[in-house]
């Protein structure tokens, strides 16, 4: 009799929140993003080997390509900046998809599964982690341009306000990449299936130059790239020019990748027995 | 009688062609520890997955502490550790930061959790290796520092699924003896196996799981009386007569090894059925250097059962 009374009161409180509610949902969050950074302390060659690319392609782009590339009413360096810090948050989310299948076929998921954890903090501790390595590559990135020469034209706080938007781009592009990790399964899968789809997409947009001399086909396609229009908006803070339509139409790419991505990536998070 | 404290009924479970479970029903006494022993792709691991609320039962249900693991998983992970088939511990971390990051997914105040790691560490050996990121360790070490972190919880049941594959038999021993400890200090333990040897030393209760069914249920005693009384061993003077010997005793369904150079089969009445082999085998000329009667072994328990003896 008692037992079924003690029964009862568990299946009442089923879905009422865990004791330490929202607290215990930030302290999961917070150890799995402490869990996520370590993996970046423990193994530097991971953003060594991604701040070397972004740096190579700023000295190559600027001194090789730079001079013959015509750029409006600035350098080519001011230009390149916002671009490549852009790209550098890009293929820096990559490595969300790549942890988060290195941990499914480690076996590690399961034991989180099996811990009174809230789910989603596995998700947002990795995301989370990620975001903090791409604010650490752009300041690292930025200091390298001052170092050669670029001078932002906005006041202070327009660069602080697009280093912002450029990190929260990142944070939308993990999720992305968070979904095809979870989708995979594997890291190598993971790694070939998170750059494939980036690289057109980088190239194809005004990161590097302006899109003015592509052909007209692509010049469609690049200017609705969600990457096109956050370069630009980000490009007319730190240059201080107009924005124009650029800076809605990246917000509404920023927040419909971001909450779109986040929700198929907690869907298959709870799919992969 | 006190309630089981792990209770499944008829829990089936499915993956697109596969019938991984097929009704399999079970009771686990608290405080003890319970036997899963079966081959690959018995199923063990389906229904650890269950009961550790990793995965849902096509039907059926299970209960854990009288909870209901499909209705109440949240609950049920408060109450369980789990150490699965593969050293689930984060390889970039030392030993003491896998133990103190798993504590604080259970929520322990943060000294707590430092203490607890502290003694495991201690318990499992792992106190000189602690500061050690986990990459450095061996597959013992990382074995010993997965069920260590199944343990931080204090879970008042305890999966271990295939605890000791791939262990040395030192770390093997090791590991027993902790399991051994758990279980004095109240800790109910199921814990699934190929290992006859690890099951008979360790479960108080066993059952035997081949594709998806139990096909036995008993203690180590009574599953060993359930295939008779013992097993009549006869090596034949000349090994080239293995085949000849075996056709002679068909009858008795007997089994041939031929690395042992024997020919061996169960006896329900060794004394009946002694003197009437030595009669045909000494009919068929058959020269033999040795008998023995023995009692059967788990594995040859376990091999009758599941239908390959």
């Amino acid at each position: 009799m008692t037992e079924e009374i003690i029964l009862e009161k568990s299946t009442s409180t089923a879905h009422a929140p865990a004791p330490g509610g929202l607290r215990w949902l930030l302290s999961d969050i917070y150890t799995m993003t402490w869990r996520g950074i370590m993996r970046y302390i423990r193994l530097p060659q991971l953003l060594i080997f991604s701040t070397i690319q972004p740096v190579l392609f700023l000295l190559l782009f600027t001194y090789v390509f730079g001079g013959a590339i015509q750029t409006p009413g600035t350098n080519y360096l001011n230009y390149l900046v916002p671009g490549i810090l852009t790209q550098v948050v890009i293929f820096g989310s990559i490595q969300t998809g790549v942890g988060l299948a290195e941990d499914m076929s480690a076996g590690i998921i399961s034991r989180f599964r099996s811990l009174p954890m809230a789910r989603s903090a596995v998700l947002a501790g990795r995301t989370l982690a990620d975001l903090c390595r791409n604010i650490f590559v752009m300041v690292l990135m930025i200091t390298v341009a001052f170092i050669i020469g670029f001078r932002p034209e906005g006041s202070i706080l327009h660069v602080i306000l697009a280093l912002g938007i450029i990190a929260l781009f990142g944070f939308s592009f993990s999720w992305i990449s968070a979904t095809i990790g979870l989708s995979v399964k594997n890291t190598e899968t993971a790694q070939v299936a998170g750059f494939i789809w980036v690289f057109p997409l980088v190239f194809a947009s005004s990161i590097f130059v302006p899109i003015g001399t592509m052909p007209h086909w692509l010049q469609t396609f690049a200017n609705i790239s969600p990457i096109t229009v956050t370069v630009n908006w980000v490009r007319a803070l730190i240059l201080n020019t107009p924005a124009g339509d650029n800076w809605w139409q990246s917000l509404v790419w920023i927040f419909g990748l971001l909450i779109d991505f986040s929700l198929l990536a907690v869907l298959q998070y709870g799919k992969t027995e | 009688m006190a309630e089981p404290i792990i209770s499944v009924q008829d829990v089936h479970r499915s993956y697109k062609n596969v019938h991984a479970l097929q009704g399999v029903s079970f009771d686990v006494p608290e405080g003890t520890v319970f036997g899963l022993l079966g081959p690959n792709g018995a199923g063990k691991t389906t229904l650890v997955n269950i009961l550790t609320t990793l995965l849902k039962p096509n039907k059926g249900t299970a209960f854990v502490a009288g909870i209901d693991v499909v209705k109440n998983p949240s609950t049920v992970r408060n109450l369980i550790g789990l150490a699965g088939q593969y050293a689930a511990v984060d390889e970039n971390l030392t030993g003491k930061e896998n133990l103190e990051m798993v504590g604080a997914l259970y929520h322990l105040p943060s000294k707590e959790a430092k203490r607890r790691a502290q003694k495991l560490l201690e318990e499992f050996s792992l106190t000189d290796a602690a500061n050690r990121t986990v990459k450095t360790y061996s597959g013992g070490m990382r074995r010993r520092l997965d069920v260590a972190s199944s343990l931080i919880g204090e879970p008042k049941i305890l999966f271990l699924d295939e605890p000791t594959t791939g262990l040395d038999p030192q770390s093997r021993l090791e590991l027993w003896e902790v399991i051994e400890h758990l279980v004095k200090t109240g800790t109910t333990v199921l814990l699934t196996t190929q290992y006859l040897e690890e099951a008979d030393r360790l479960a108080d209760t066993i059952v035997i799981i081949d594709q998806g069914k139990v096909v036995a249920q008993g203690t180590a005693k009574e599953l060993k009386a359930q295939i008779g009384a013992g097993v009549m061993e006869i090596h034949p003077a000349d090994k080239t007569k293995l085949g000849m010997l075996a056709e002679t005793l068909k009858e008795y369904h007997p089994h041939i090894d031929m690395p042992s150079g024997l020919v061996s089969f169960s006896v329900h009445e060794g004394s009946k059925t002694l003197p009437e082999m030595i009669r045909k085998v000494d009919a068929a000329g058959i020269e033999v250097s040795d008998i023995e009667l023995r009692k059967p072994t788990l594995d040859e328990v376990f091999l009758e059962l599941t239908k390959k003896f």
